[in-house]
């Protein structure tokens, strides 16, 4: 895998960490996108578990609109396909995928974490907000999936994607949408997502089996956006 | 019938006199009019407006006009087509929504308080009530989609359509289905009107929002005979911004 100053990976014990580096926002544009699929495609090998983290004060803010604006239409979609790739890959990795939401996460960023399995977050800082009824953007159909899905509670949803409510870990956690508020700093955060993400994979899963049973779990969202995995792309490549 | 006036930045919807605002042909039409005249100035008014229904006396709504339906299936499901195009309204409108439910709400009057985006409650006297089981009709198609768009517990759901519960408004904030209780009717429509002010002073696009809303439940909107937007549209809509 390519090195980049996008993110880092680290094996600890049977635990495959993605890190988005840098203090910045961590803005999913094409760039970071492709740097996390790698990491992410990295992780099915001899990995038990994965978790996403993020340097800094944000988890991700979200899309990166500066580069869109940079291109034509139907170049943006670039980085829509992406996204909507990443989950892909997420929902089909035969490991179990922790989110360690260190902090800020805003609507693609929200999104992203709430793909994972599990949704550790820092409790002291740091909030989940979907921007998009402030910032007058309208949410796509795979994108409100995985809110349908991973936010089943009307009210939630409704508060969340209507109201746009900023919503700290605790509240988070009291309606049912992140597992665990850590308490600490980003460090603790991590630790705690890397102690259930070992505990996960010394439950010694079999990989397929879980991929089966996250996409039966989640079937309109795996529906939605299974012709963009990493899987489905290379089935289209013809062979020679 | 009904009445609609603008305060400021809201919208208020009026079910006036102290009857039971049964769902009639001519409520029904009265209150679509009502609705569209809302639409229609929130165009011009630029964002940043709500709308707030309230009902005077005991009750907000008791329902479709079964009394006038009576035996006839043909006048009752009249009635329950002419229902759908105002929830359509209602799911589609460019604004927040709020119910001040002010009295009962019963059958279809339950339906059109969960067609609003908040419901505000009284907590002295009055029910949301699910009666179809009790008086023996099954629920249309999209009653049933906007009732389990609403209420995603379980439990709750099986309490409401299943066995009928009257429910007071502290038990329906516990249930999630309505969002705050206040002692008495005037207290519960200052309270909506106050949350309406609030969510306008968001100044969110109305049509955003309205597309974020049917968003949430799909597959109600569809139900209800409302098109979603494509995504192809959508990302048009999100180019034209940047």
């Amino acid at each position: 895998m390519e090195p980049n100053n996008l993110c880092t990976v680290e094996r600890r014990g049977r635990v495959h960490v993605i890190t988005l580096t840098g203090p910045g926002e961590h803005r999913l544009g094409p760039a970071l996108l492709g740097a996390i699929r790698s990491a992410v495609a990295a992780a099915s090998a001899g990995a038990g578990a994965l978790v996403l983290a993020a340097e800094g004060k944000f988890f991700s803010n979200g899309f990166d609109q500066a580069w869109a604006r940079t291109v034509p239409l139907h170049l943006q979609a670039t980085m829509e396909d992406a996204f909507r790739a990443l989950v892909a890959d997420l929902l089909a990795l035969p490991v179990p995928t922790v989110a360690a939401v260190t902090g800020h996460a805003a609507a693609a960023g929200c999104a992203l974490a709430l793909a994972h399995d599990a949704v550790f977050m820092r409790g002291s800082r740091g909030f989940l907000y979907m921007s998009e009824v402030d910032a007058g953007i309208k949410i796509i159909d795979f994108f409100a999936e995985i809110m349908r899905e991973k936010v089943p509670d009307a009210v939630a949803r409704r508060d969340l994607l209507l109201r746009g409510d900023r919503m700290p870990a605790a509240e988070a956690v009291r309606r049912g949408m992140v597992d665990v508020a850590v308490e600490g700093g980003v460090e603790d955060v991590v630790n705690a997502a890397v102690a259930e993400a070992e505990k996960l994979a010394a439950r010694e899963w079999d990989g397929e089996v879980v991929a089966e049973i996250r996409k039966a779990a989640w079937p309109k969202l795996w529906s939605k956006v299974k012709d963009y995995s990493a899987a489905a792309q290379v089935a289209v490549r013809p062979r020679l | 019938m009904c009445t609609m006036e603008q305060r400021g930045r809201v919208f208020v919807l009026t079910l006036t006199g102290d009857d039971e605002h049964r769902l009639s042909h001519a409520l029904i039409a009265s209150i679509r009019s009502s609705v569209a005249s809302v639409a229609a100035a929130s165009a011009s008014a630029g964002p940043g407006t709500a709308l707030v229904t309230v009902g005077e006396g005991r009750f907000f709504s008791n329902g479709l006009d079964n009394i006038w339906a009576g035996t006839s299936r043909e006048r009752l499901q009249g009635l329950v087509d002419e229902l759908r195009p105002l929830a359509a309204d209602l799911l589609a409108l460019p604004m927040p929504t709020i119910a001040a439910i002010t009295g009962h709400a019963a059958a279809g009057g339950f339906l059109l308080a969960l067609c609003h985006d908040y419901r505000i409650m009284r907590g002295d006297r009055g029910v949301l009530y699910m009666s179809e089981v009790d008086i023996g009709l099954p629920l249309p198609p999209y009653f049933v989609s906007v009732l389990r768009a609403k209420i995603t517990a379980a439990n709750a759901l099986r309490d409401v359509t299943l066995r009928g519960r009257k429910l007071k408004a502290a038990e329906a904030k516990e249930m999630g289905i309505v969002d705050a209780v206040c002692p008495g009717p005037a207290e519960t429509a200052a309270e909506a009107i106050k949350l309406a002010e609030q969510l306008a002073a968001r100044k969110w696009d109305g049509n955003v929002y309205a597309s974020i809303r049917m968003s949430i439940f799909p597959e109600a909107c569809r139900s209800i005979g409302i098109v979603e937007e494509s995504d192809e549209e959508k990302r048009k809509h999100f180019a034209s911004r940047l």
